[in-house]
């Protein structure tokens, strides 16, 4: 199987980078909490790894029995994409019960104001 | 008694519910409502809890669950405050209660000599829940969809933690319960066609009911709920 050419190493390397960099700096920022990051950063880091390190990814497709590197990454970047809609429901979920519980402390704290002020 | 937009029927449930308990507490859990329904139960008597936003019934419901135990009630009777339930059947409810014969006591329509006849996709509906139901506990409950009962001091401390199943609530309940080891029974009561009103069983929503119904059916035995375990 032929190896990346020079010019879609570079291209694919910036690429990976760029992402890996952008979750950094959001988290930086403080506009990403990190226990959101991990996913995203290991994503990132998965790339580069697969760009710097060719034979890894040729490895995987021999390994899950896909015909080209390409149709391996495809997988990657579905699966991914999957593992990060399961992480946000998991993350919805609890935030509904949180949001849930506190409208629920809300209420009752209020009622109880209502009856001591008569 | 958990209410959303009930402003027109509420009043006469409260009511009723005065002159057939005139020592309880009466509460509404107002559950977001848009119309003024929370005054027209303060102007009845009843205490009110008022939901910042709609969270449907289940969640009303644990709230006052919530409140009852804060405040130390003992026993606490449900009913939906759109006049389908009667309140003079809140004594029926309580008494195996008070009598230590039942933890929870459920409202059935169909026990009894009472007329009520439910539409055909209903009556299958109510078929399907009460199949899944007996499936669960081992118990054949005459009816499961049935908003109306009383639970005694330990359920009210159950229901009022994340045990509960706030989702969909009814014959949800009654699994939950059953496996958490109290013993449940059925006393017939008296009910009406809705007086007008959104009823929370309309449009899709039955459809994704029969899907929590059977994805309860199919976790309840794997996951590890906590047996209260009292003489099952």
């Amino acid at each position: 199987m032929p190896a990346l050419t020079p010019h879609q190493t570079v291209f694919a390397l910036v690429t990976s980078l760029l992402a890996f960099f952008l979750v950094l700096e959001l988290v930086r920022r403080r506009r990403l909490r990190e226990e959101y990051s991990w996913l995203w950063l290991l994503t990132a880091g998965a790339m580069v790894l697969l760009v710097v390190w060719y034979r890894l990814l040729l490895v995987i497709t021999h390994v899950v029995g896909a015909v080209t590197p390409l149709n391996t990454l495809l997988l990657c970047a579905v699966l991914f994409l999957f593992a990060i809609a399961v992480h946000y429901s998991v993350i919805i979920s609890r935030l509904t019960t949180q949001v849930k519980n506190l409208a629920q402390e809300l209420a009752l704290l209020s009622s109880r104001i209502d009856q001591r002020g008569g | 008694m958990p209410a959303f937009n009930e402003a027109a029927r509420i009043g006469r449930v409260l009511a009723g519910a005065r002159a057939a308990v005139p020592d309880a507490t009466i509460l509404v859990v107002d559950d977001g409502s848009s119309d003024d329904t929370a005054d027209v139960a303060r102007a009845a008597g009843a205490r009110v809890v008022r939901l910042p936003f709609n969270l449907g019934a289940g969640v009303a419901a644990q709230t006052g669950y919530k409140l009852a135990v804060r405040d130390g009630f003992d026993c606490v009777v449900q009913l939906d405050a759109d006049g389908q339930h009667e309140p003079a059947d809140i004594p029926t409810l309580l008494a195996p209660i008070v009598r230590g014969e039942a933890d929870v006591v459920i409202g059935s329509r169909f026990l009894g000599g009472v007329a009520y006849r439910p539409g055909i996709l209903r009556r299958a509906g109510m078929g399907l829940f009460r199949w899944l139901a007996w499936l669960m506990t081992g118990v054949r409950f005459s009816d499961v969809t049935s908003g109306f009962r009383a639970f005694g001091p330990d359920v009210v401390r159950f229901v009022a933690t994340e045990w509960y199943p706030t989702d969909y609530a009814d014959a949800d309940v009654l699994i939950t319960l059953r496996r958490a080891g109290f013993r449940l029974r059925e006393e017939p009561v008296r009910m009406y066609p809705r007086a007008g009103g959104r009823s929370m069983h309309a449009g899709l929503r039955p459809v994704y009911y029969v899907f929590k119904m059977l994805l309860s059916v199919a976790l309840a035995p794997l996951r590890n709920e906590p047996a209260i375990r009292k003489g099952v």
